[in-house]
């Protein structure tokens, strides 16, 4: 799907709907644009997206103080599971010096929140955190200032503590910002107020009890199919059997007689009831046929298929003269790893309910980006994007997966079509047939060793995969990288038979693999243990200080793989952040299951807003991790994706789980990056260079199945 | 066919007018506006519809609504009614979820362990949780919280 640009707010980002629910009681201020940096348009943007709006400069887009002193976040990020919601009241709780308790947060909801392009790419805290940052600081400075004049004291005399005002030197003297406020609408703007220095913090940098919880524990938690309303039907589409089945014709008339609605528009054939299950059964009577697509690919042949279908190589990263690299090799390895399409497979399959009223459209969806979500639905419906409020409740999973939102679309059409609130949820099946997977891919990579045992040469090839941190970080004198293809679009019709998209640190998981199966294997051929091997070619302070962290903790042991203990190491970089991962595995020679028994996992993602939170990302980078390791991929045939639920796509389950030792480099110097993505990357790497150690072979294929691994096994 | 179900459900009499073949799953969701029961799957793959069932924890996606008639069932709004659960205390406490949508069956699974199992081994959780699925990667967590939470007094709303 192409990106669309939302240009459709007003003076300061605020829309019609925006100023109207502000013009209520609270703090109404104003403010310059100096703190969120001089380009606040890039700073959210992927290079190639065309330019869009940036973050608002009103702070009263981020935040609002009600009468009795209460805190509410306003967000266009969405909570996801990562920890956003917590994040987010930590930040502004800080920068207000106001207790994170009287923090409420407000995420999603085009009508009520700022402008964000969405919520991936570990840009919570990396992007949308400086705005936030600044917008509380820049209200604190301003309520200072009108503390002042009601004490009659100077501002910079005051003290602030929980959203109180004191003055030191007249005790009993305060003011809360509550009472500041008093409901009136004031208009202020202070220049150049820079936020709490780090050194100052108190409540960032600590953990913080989620807000989330007592909703998710108890069942209160709204996620975008838990939407009820009066006259919901409930809808069933036709779905072709494969990508590229044309709809020949359809006979309804059975799920009539059985009491469903049934809506045609175009290629939509839709099947409604009131009760979900109904619905389906009605469904179920539906007779369709489809022309299906000619015979293409399967998940076996994909690989030559994009050897062929590849756009030209693109440039990723060159130094060094080549033809000095091969002669400085006395030896050359050369070898290609594949991996195959993987799924999203949030536990909440895409979700939707739509009411439309008077022209006006409340859409609840499932979505990492409601606000390119609230263009669509205008576009589908006709209708302005003023006229369409998009609020995400909570979202089931994300990962990448749910950045388009085409089941809200459909529920939007079919609204409009039967003029009442629709809901589509979509099954399992439908989960996966449209997902955009993270793209297959080939990674070839050749290189050389001098004598000495010295990294020459790096000459390596990336299909399918992207481009991102292909590049080597290693110190190589000679090296070239070139790119064909992404997870971005843009790709040959044809190249992949279904969508491709993000799927949690995209890219980098496929490109890590690949050069960190090969470092091992280097490593191996120049006689030297892998963790040396990869410390004598690293400069980088950062990345060495993870690796020897990581290894620290281990216990790490030099010595010559495949040493038959079981134990691999792998580093990697995901937009600045730095990873290194130990793992031991135990490898069955007879069955060739793998059971990954510890996991320790070094991250350096910069400063840590809630070190709890991070370490909840981490394990869920080391438990996904798992998945695309050892069992994750997508069977398909000529366009029909086969798996269709749990029992053939296998997810990690508890008995999966090592024993999972983290360590947060503490890093507050550099800016926070993010912990959702980057302990992922190193996973297939780590857990093959450990079945390497364990059983002396070498799977160059992701998933790493029992099938692969005795395969492997019997040709060693 | 359609005939008139009764239940005690989170402690209260209830009684739907359905097609007693339907799934228990999406009557408490749809028909009784019980939206914390979680479809997932669909086939009692994934266990996020778990609900207890006479003190046992089933899959309510796959469990037609003619099997409860004259039973006990609890959904997650039934547990800790007056305040939470030791279970769902020992979640919020350990954070042991991310997005939540595994959490009520992750929950309701946990309590029919611990009617069964006061003091499971982590083993034995493991084996019991099994096929509840999370994407999201809390097991460790959930495992630290079901063993915390054993010993507590289990007693929910039948
Ligand atoms: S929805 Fe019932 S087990 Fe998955
Ligand atoms: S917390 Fe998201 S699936 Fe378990």
């Amino acid at each position: 799907m192409k990106p669309v640009d939302c240009l459709e707010n007003g003076v300061q980002g605020l829309t019609r709907r925006e100023l109207l629910t502000w013009a209520g009681p609270g703090l109404f201020l104003l403010f310059g644009a100096d703190w969120f940096g001089n380009d606040p348009l890039s700073a959210q943007e992927p290079a190639r997206l065309p330019a869009r709006q940036g973050y608002p400069t009103d702070i009263n887009a981020y935040l609002k103080i009600g009468p009795d002193g209460r805190v509410t976040c306003f967000s266009g990020k969405v909570e996801l599971g990562q920890g956003c919601m917590t994040v987010l009241a930590q930040i502004l709780a800080e920068e207000l010096d106001v207790a994170y308790a009287s923090v409420d947060v407000v995420l999603g909801d085009t009508d009520l929140c700022p402008y964000d392009m969405g919520t991936f790419g570990s840009m919570n805290v990396r992007n949308f955190g400086p705005a936030l940052r600044g917008a509380g600081a820049q209200a604190k400075a301003i309520l200072l200032q009108m503390a002042a004049e009601q004490l009659q004291a100077p501002a910079d005399r005051l003290q602030v503590k929980g959203g109180v005002v004191t003055d030191p030197s007249t005790p009993g003297k305060s003011v809360t910002y509550g009472q500041l406020v008093q409901g009136k609408r004031i208009e202020r703007h202070i220049e150049g107020v820079a936020p709490k220095p780090v050194t100052a913090y108190t409540i960032v940098g600590k953990p913080a009890p989620r807000k989330d919880a007592i909703d998710k524990v108890t069942g209160k938690a709204h996620y975008a199919g838990d939407v009820l309303l009066p006259g919901l039907l409930h809808a069933r589409l036709v779905r072709p059997p494969a990508h590229g089945a044309k709809l020949k014709d359809v006979d309804t008339t059975a799920a009539e007689k059985a009491g469903a609605r049934v809506v045609r528009e175009g290629d939509m054939v839709a099947v409604l009831h009131e009760r979900p299950d109904l619905a389906d059964r009605a469904f179920g009577l539906v007779k369709a046929q489809f022309e299906l697509p000619q015979p293409t690919v399967d998940d076996k042949t994909i690989f030559g298929h994009l050897l062929k279908t590849a756009p030209p190589f693109q440039n990723a990263g060159a130094s060094g003269d080549m033809a000095e690299g091969e002669k400085a090799s006395s030896a050359i390895v050369e070898e290609t790893y594949l991996n195959s399409y993987v799924a999203h497979a949030p536990m909440e399959t895409h979700s939707a309910t739509v009411s439309i009223e008077n022209g006006e459209a409340t859409v609840w969806a499932g979505t990492q980006a409601p606000f390119s979500l609230r263009q669509q639905i205008a576009q589908a419906l006709g209708f302005t994007p003023q006229s369409v409020r998009v609020i995400t409740s909570y979202v089931g999973g994300g990962f990448g997966g749910k950045s388009s939102a085409q089941q809200a679309v459909e529920a939007a059409r079919l609204a409009k079509a039967t003029g009442k609130p629709v809901q589509v949820v979509w099954n399992r099946a439908e989960e996966f047939f449209y997902d955009s997977f993270r793209p297959a891919a080939v990674v070839k990579i050749r290189a050389g060793l001098t004598p000495a045992g010295k990294l020459a040469l790096w000459d390596s090839q990336v299909v399918g995969a992207g481009e991102r941190e292909a590049k080597p970080y290693y110190d190589i004198p000679t090296q070239r990288t070139v790119s064909a293809g992404g997870w971005q679009g843009g790709n040959p019709a044809g190249m992949h038979p279904f969508a491709v998209g993000a799927w949690r640190a995209p890219s980098v998981n496929t490109n890590t693999f690949a050069r960190e199966s090969h470092m091992d294997i280097l490593a191996a051929k120049a006689g030297v243990d892998p963790l040396e091997f990869r410390l004598n070619h690293l400069s980088d302070a950062r990345m060495r200080r993870v690796l020897e962290a990581a290894a620290k903790q281990f216990g790490w042991k030099s010595a010559k793989a495949p040493s038959g203990r079981g134990v691999g190491i792998a580093c990697g970089v995901y937009s600045n952040a730095c990873v290194a991962t130990v793992a031991e595995v135990a490898v069955n020679r007879v069955t060739g299951h793998v059971q990954v028994k510890r996991v320790v996992s070094a991250v350096d993602v910069g400063m840590v807003v809630n070190p709890d939170g991070a370490r909840q990302q981490v394990e869920g980078s080391i438990s996904m991790g798992l998945g695309y390791a050892l069992t994750e991929e997508v069977h398909f045939k000529d366009g029909e994706v086969l798996d269709r639920n749990f029992d053939s796509y296998q997810i990690p389950r508890f008995s999966w789980m090592p024993k999972i030792e983290i360590i947060l480099i503490d890093n507050p110097a550099t800016p926070a990056l993010g912990a959702g993505e980057p302990p992922i990357i190193t996973m297939g790497a780590v857990i093959a260079n450990a079945i390497h150690d364990a059983a002396g072979a070498r799977v160059l294929q992701l998933p790493m199945t029992p099938a692969r691994i005795l395969e492997v096994l019997r040709k060693a | 066919m359609e005939r008139t179900i009764s239940f005690t459900l989170n402690g209260k009499p209830a009684s739907v007018r359905v097609d007693d073949e339907r799934m228990l799953l999406w009557v408490l969701r749809s028909d009784l506006g019980l939206t914390g029961t979680k479809f997932g799957c669909g086939e009692a793959l994934c266990g996020a519809c778990t609900v207890i069932v006479n003190q046992q924890a089933v899959r309510s996606c796959s469990t037609p609504v003619k099997d409860v008639a004259g039973k006990h069932v609890m959904t997650i709004e039934g547990l800790g009614q007056n305040g939470l659960h030791a279970i769902q205390a020992a979640f919020v406490k350990h954070h042991a979820f991310q997005c939540g949508y595994c959490t009520p069956g992750m929950i309701l699974s946990a309590y029919a362990l611990l009617l069964k199992t006061p003091k499971p081994t982590a083993d034995q959780i493991t084996r019991h949780m099994e096929d509840n699925l999370c994407r999201c990667g809390a097991q460790v967590r959930i495992v630290d919280a079901i063993r915390d939470a054993s010993g507590a007094p289990q007693g929910g709303v039948e």
